[in-house]
């Protein structure tokens, strides 16, 4: 599962980055996660408010830290 | 003997839609209550001290333990329905509600809608270009970058608290008429071509993500509870020391010091003075109020302070440097020009007319 957090480097990017990297160990699973900070590679996804996050290419949530629940849904390995 | 199943922890449900009915309304009574009990409150905190409301450390006592809950009782209450009022305007959505909007409509349609759209001002960069791309004008876009950041709840949240809604209205009209104005001067002066070259050149993808509407109630009460933490929860540490920093001001400081310093005793140049103290400072709304009303019951002249005030949110210099990425030189000092210029304006007229 490959992962980016797009964000230019403010307290809500790192804490997005923080929360799944946490919740991906809690789930033991392994991701690839990435950070994107370059602006013109942010505006290709069309996220206008950071933190955004996008999960294999698909934009899954933007403007907020999402909530743990909602990660943990994105990572859950599906049954 | 059967194999243990998967047992996954079940996701954690948001409260059920009969928890916000029953919750709700109990949190608003208790909030009422309490705040209809502040000044009781105070009373009984300074009487317990065994101090009296007559000596300095009795007064500046009774105003922390009055203004400080209150302060967080409003905080707590208008960021709670900011955060609900917010997941009605997405910025996509806002983005679609201004394309193509004339100058005019559209400056006055930006800056009304910066008051409700969530923004971080880390998101500015990205925001302003998606407005653009959108067919945004310039200075329709503007007008929501000025509206933004400073016509905020917080803002609003303790001018209301401090010094009721006269002044809270006041602020927020004056803030609307600067972001409008600003906006509309930008637009006029045609100044697309200050753009940084790398920004016209890109092409936005398009916004892959739902505009709100499919949020159900639960959502929106969920997020409003989100905001309240993540607002309150950052904000409240500054709003105690702003209150006691104000209560130390309120208790011991002579009113002819102040007078003479900000208000109508002060040099003409003290309002220009002040604004332009304020365009390297910048904190959030909430540390710099309480100062501004103890300074403003000491003799300081309203339209100093809350110039002041205006000029300390609304030109940050760490918003500037960010907007270096995408606009060059002469377009950002025009942007800080124009709105310091505003403010100056508000402030002269504020204390020309209270005085």
């Amino acid at each position: 599962m490959e992962i980016k957090v797009l964000g230019t480097g403010c307290a809500n990017c790192k804490n997005t980055v923080q929360l799944i990297e946490s919740v991906a160990n809690a789930l033991g699973v392994s991701i690839q996660l990435e950070k994107v900070e370059s602006l013109p590679e942010i505006m290709r996804y069309g996220v206008m408010s950071t933190p955004g996050v996008v999960i294999d290419g698909k934009v899954v949530h933007a403007g907020s830290v999402p909530a743990r629940a909602q990660v943990e849904s994105w990572l859950r390995p599906e049954s | 003997m059967t194999a243990s199943s998967n047992t996954t922890t079940p996701n954690p449900t948001p409260p059920t839609h009969l928890g916000w009915f029953v919750g709700i309304p109990t949190a608003a009574v208790v909030w009422w209550f309490a705040y209809s009990h502040l000044t009781d409150w105070a009373d009984w905190v300074v009487a317990t001290l065994g101090l009296r409301r007559e000596t300095h450390l009795g007064e500046a006592v009774h105003f922390f333990a009055y203004d400080a809950p209150k302060v967080l009782l409003l905080l707590l209450g208008i960021v709670f329905v900011m955060g609900v009022v917010q997941t009605f305007f997405a910025p996509e959505r806002t983005r679609a509600l201004l394309s193509g909007k004339r100058l005019g409509i559209g400056n006055f349609l930006a800056a009304l809608l910066g008051i409700v759209t969530p923004f971080c001002s880390c998101s500015a960069v990205p925001l302003f270009i998606g407005f653009l791309s959108a067919g945004v004008p310039l200075g329709v876009t503007f007008s929501f970058l000025i509206s933004a950041p400073m016509v905020n709840e917080v803002a609003l949240a303790l001018l209301f608290g401090l010094f009721g809604w006269k002044v809270a209205a006041l602020y927020l009209v004056t803030g609307l008429s600067i972001a409008i104005a600003t906006g509309l001067v930008i637009g006029k002066l045609k100044m697309e071509r200050y753009l940084q070259d790398w920004v016209r050149d890109i092409h936005m993808g398009d916004a892959a993500l739902p505009t709100g509407t499919t949020l159900t109630w639960n959502d929106r009460f969920a997020a409003g509870l989100r905001h309240v933490r993540e607002i309150v929860g950052k904000v409240w540490p500054y709003v105690l020391i702003g209150i006691a920093v104000g209560a130390g001001i309120h208790g011991y400081v002579p009113e002819e010091l102040m007078a003479k310093l900000l208000g109508k005793d002060a040099p003409w140049w003290a309002l220009p003075a002040a604004v332009a103290m304020g365009v390297p400072m910048y904190t959030n709304a909430a540390g710099i109020i309480p100062v501004v009303e103890a300074l403003i019951t000491k003799g300081a002249a309203l339209g100093t302070t809350l110039a002041f005030m205006m000029s300390v949110i609304a030109l940050s210099l760490p918003e500037m440097l960010i907007l270096r990425n995408v606009l060059k030189l002469p377009l950002i000092a025009t942007f800080a020009g124009v709105v310091a210029m505003g403010i100056l304006f508000v402030g002269y007229l504020f204390n020309v007319l209270l005085n």
